[in-house]
């Protein structure tokens, strides 16, 4: 074992083509080390001696790890390829083995990619020279000079520009390449954009409910007064096209409990309908559908962000980062064949779902 | 030098113009060409320091990769279109659904593409690795002060890919179109909508209209599969080109200094090493992607303005934002007809407070410890109490936004109010990130002080004496040498300081490996270290012989 000290000598004569020539592979290997500012300042073969039983048992173990991986990605191609079926089927309507095939590849392709990873670094570590190397970091800072230059060349080509005298062309040329920088800019959002609450159905403070129009479920089917039982919710939304599928439509459509009382807004008196009451499920924190209702405290909890609301003080926000009360749809009904429907009687009178910088 | 080759047999063979070899021919015909030799052989000799923690670098660089290859294959499948198609594939309950293509297209992956829940599963836990590790290399980073003079620049560039992780992240789980992710895009709308004067104006812009419209997915497609991962390529070239120019940092020891950097050569051992690390990341993502189930959509069902899971969690490193907007409480500002919603706190102010202080971090630690020298060396935490301290703080309230970012499964876990739960998380990201501080400051302190006094007194060896008088003293082993009064003389240098006696070092007992029983007996060790003294003895004979 052979170690120098840390710091390298740096006066290495570099070698000459007829030098090099004479030289072992190693010895060229570390001349041009050196040139490079590493010096090797400690190399030792694992097994100096070749051929010993512990050198023969730690190829023969990184053998059998590649030999692993080998078997491994062979058996990830014939899973892959067919060994097990992928289908996937219900229980009792065909083979169910497809349950195996997910877990097979993963297991096979682990294997395999780590057999080989762990054979090459056990190839690192135990077989290859143990070496430790010094490099100079270089770090110095640029010679002066070579700093005075660099600076001078980039001030000359700005006199020669004359761009501290050419005041003129300056600000112009400054003007167009601005204006151009910023067409790509320009371009995108002008693409992009949109002006928000213009156009049909897009308007933040308007949703789909007007007056008689009809309350439906997500099927379609219009809600009757007699669907609900006391305590019960139902999600609806308004009837007329496009009305399922519009981000702002879901409807909580509540039936109170007996003795039940909601203390209404102001001039919200007629919103209600008997024991049935309405508020829009975004939630005016975030916009999730707030869904999560106990009927027996009249509390509602939005899932995502945890407000809860008061559905007897009118969907007041009484726990979490919700600060608006739900939009409460004022309800009606028509009758048809004998049964009486819900309808809305207009829209919510305030805008629904998170809040934003134009809502007073 | 010890010289491991024989010398070749034939004097005289290393010919550039004559070359023997294929290999040799090879080479001189790319030489002869591309002229690459000197500034191949100078990263063939790069030296890498070798250090465990140092991996996290790495584990984030080859999530990457393996990212990108597994993204590659899902784009052969995945339709990133919201058009409404009603559900024909072979997941039973779900035939006859309406849905998105993008819906059906991620179920048609997961259930009718060979390999294609595999390939989806890999590529998702892959993502939570690479967000992982570069958080932990951050971590490491901070820690040790490897940020310092001249790597700043390399630490706001680490910034920006956390940054741009996170929305890499959020885009491409946002694409499946399910119930869950649809809800973090409702969530991401109405945090577009809450920024002041403009905010309507940008959530329009990115929705085209109002919220879903038909336009998101098909966006956030090309911002997912070209946009934001070609800047993050572009900034790990970056990262990468730095780390060569300024080389790697190291931690203190002896022979190491400012002006060098200690290790193994990139040729052919560090390569090694890496490179089968490489497989080794993936093979633990592939592993996971087959055996452990990760963003099962299909049980979440397709997007749904209506509804939404109670338990909804977004992927871990988007929590934190989930956390900190379930604490803030609800503090909406109205003027004159105006709204400025409490939503815009915690989701805009609060990110950004906190990636403007980690950028301004390196910087602001220069002005004021006036430290504006260069580091290769890294400190130990311990050594930069402060620093310690300040970064114990920092990961506390992060972590206190992380767990509230799950409050609601944590109160049904452990059966608690989830009121307790939200008020336990709002007291507890102010007063536990400056207990961490004490704390991780004591710890600091104490650590040095019982390395200072190992130095001094030396090893506690367990060997119990009684002296005449009757006193029991422990015998202490001293680490080097000593004054008048038993005491070292070795500085402090903020390097680890050996504690036990067997971390001193026995050449003897250190080869002696093995887990169960010992791999090579007492008896072989000696026989090799006794031959392998006289083959040195043998060669530095015949060197002898060679000089005369």
């Amino acid at each position: 074992m052979t170690t120098h000290s840390p710091h390298p000598a740096h006066a290495v004569e570099p070698a000459s083509a007829e030098e090099l020539a004479l030289m072992s592979d190693e010895e060229a290997m570390i001349l041009g080390a050196e040139a490079d500012g590493v010096h090797i300042v400690h190399r030792r073969d694992r097994f100096p001696i070749r051929g010993t039983r512990a050198e023969k048992r730690a190829e023969r173990t990184i053998a059998l790890i590649f030999l692993i991986g080998f078997l491994a990605a062979v058996g990830f191609i014939v899973v892959f390829c067919g060994a097990l079926p992928f289908e996937w089927h219900l229980p009792g309507q065909g083979s169910q083995d497809f349950r195996y095939f997910t877990p097979a590849l993963g297991f096979l392709l682990g294997l395999s990619l780590a057999c080989v990873g762990v054979g090459i670094v056990l190839w690192a570590k135990w077989l290859l020279p143990e070496e430790e190397a010094v490099q100079d970091r270089h770090d110095e800072p640029e010679s002066e000079a070579e700093v005075l230059m660099t600076a001078a060349s980039l001030v000359t080509g700005f006199n020669d520009m004359g761009v501290a005298r050419r005041s003129m062309l300056k600000s112009t040329v400054g003007l167009a390449v601005g204006a151009l920088a910023a067409l790509p800019l320009v371009a995108l959002v002008g693409a992009m954009i949109k002006k928000p609450n213009k156009g049909q159905g897009q308007s933040l403070f308007h949703t789909l409910w007007t007056a008689g129009t009809p309350v439906v479920y997500s099927d379609g089917r219009r809600v009757s007064t007699d669907d609900l039982l006391p305590g019960g919710i139902e999600t609806v939304f308004p009837g007329v096209p496009g009305g399922i599928k519009a981000g702002d439509s879901p409807t909580l459509l509540i039936r109170l409990r007996p003795g039940q009382v909601v203390k209404a807004r102001k001039g919200q008196d007629t919103y209600q309908w008997g024991d049935y009451i309405a508020f829009s499920k975004i939630c005016t924190h975030a916009g999730c559908p707030a869904s999560l209702y106990e009927q027996q405290t009249g509390r509602l909890l939005c899932p995502c962000h945890q407000s809860q609301f008061d559905v007897l003080l009118d969907a007041k926000p009484i726990f979490g980062p919700a600060t608006r009360s739900l939009p409460k749809l004022p309800l009606g009904v028509e009758v048809q064949d004998g049964k009486q429907y819900f309808v809305a009687k207009g829209d919510f009178p305030e805008a629904i779902g998170p809040a934003f910088w134009e809502r007073p | 030098m010890t010289t491991l080759n024989e010398a070749p047999t034939v004097k005289g063979a290393r010919r550039f113009d004559k070359p023997r070899t294929p290999q040799g021919k090879a080479g001189k015909f790319f030489e002869e060409r591309l002229g690459l030799a000197g500034g191949l052989r100078k990263q063939l000799n790069k030296v890498f320091p070798d250090h465990w923690s140092f991996m996290m670098g790495e584990i984030a660089l080859y999530s990457f990769i393996i990212l990108i290859l597994t993204g590659t294959f899902l784009t052969f499948f995945f339709d990133a279109s919201m058009a409404e198609v009603r559900y024909d594939g072979s997941y039973v309950p779900l035939q006859g659904v309406e849905m998105s293509r993008a819906y059906a297209s991620t179920l048609h992956i997961s259930f009718d593409v060979r390999g294609g829940l595999i390939l989806r599963q890999i590529h998702h836990w892959a993502a939570l690795l690479f967000m992982a590790a570069m958080t932990i290399h951050m971590f490491r980073v901070f820690f040790t002060g490897a940020f310092r003079k001249p790597r700043e620049l390399n630490w706001l560039i680490g910034l920006g890919l956390i940054t741009l992780g996170l929305v890499e992240g959020f885009a491409g789980y946002s694409l499946p179109d399910d119930l869950l992710s649809g809800t973090g895009l409702r969530i991401a709308e109405a945090i577009m909508q809450s920024i002041p004067v403009i905010g309507t104006w940008v959530a329009f812009l990115a929705f085209g209209g109002k919220f879903p419209g038909t336009e998101i997915i098909g966006r956030l497609y090309i911002v997912h599969v070209l946009l934001v991962p070609g800047i993050l390529a572009g900034l790990i070239g970056a990262h990468m080109a730095l780390l060569i120019k300024q080389k790697h940092t190291e931690f203190p020891g002896p022979g190491k200094s400012e002006h060098t950097v200690s290790g193994e050569r990139m040729y052919p051992t560090y390569a090694a090493k890496a490179g089968g690390f490489f497989f080794i990341v993936f093979a633990v993502c592939a592993a996971l992607g087959g055996l452990a189930q990760i963003n099962p959509i299909w049980l979440y069902g397709p997007y749904n303005t209506a509804q939404v899971s109670a338990g909804s969690q977004p992927d871990f490193y988007i929590g934190f934002l989930d956390g900190s907007t379930r604490l803030f409480p609800s503090w909406e500002i109205r003027l004159w007809h105006h709204t400025i919603p409490a939503l815009f706190w915690p989701t805009i102010v609060l990110p950004g407070i906190l990636f403007t202080l980690a950028g301004a971090y390196p910087f602001l630690e220069a002005k004021l410890t006036k430290d504006r020298a260069k580091h290769h060396l890294l400190q130990r935490p311990r050594d930069v109490p402060v620093r310690t301290g300040l970064g114990a703080m920092a990961i506390t309230f992060y972590g206190v936004l992380l767990l509230s970012g799950g409050n609601d499964l944590i109160a049904k876990a452990f059966d608690i109010s989830l009121n307790a739960m939200t008020w336990a998380g709002r007291i507890g990201m102010l007063l536990a990130p400056p207990l961490a501080y004490v704390i991780a400051y004591k710890a600091c302190i104490g650590l040095q002080r019982h390395d200072r006094e190992v130095l001094e007194h030396g090893i506690e060896t367990g060997i119990i004496k009684r002296l005449p008088n009757g006193e029991f003293i422990e015998i202490h082993q001293p680490l080097g040498a000593v004054d008048d009064h038993g005491h070292g003389l070795l500085e402090y240098a903020g390097t680890p300081v050996p504690k036990k006696m067997n971390k001193l070092g026995n050449p003897q007992t250190a080869r002696v490996k093995g887990f169960f029983r010992p791999v090579r007996e007492k008896a072989e060790i000696e026989a090799e270290l006794a031959a392998l003294e006289q083959a040195e003895a043998e060669r530095a004979a015949s060197q002898r012989e060679l000089t005369d």
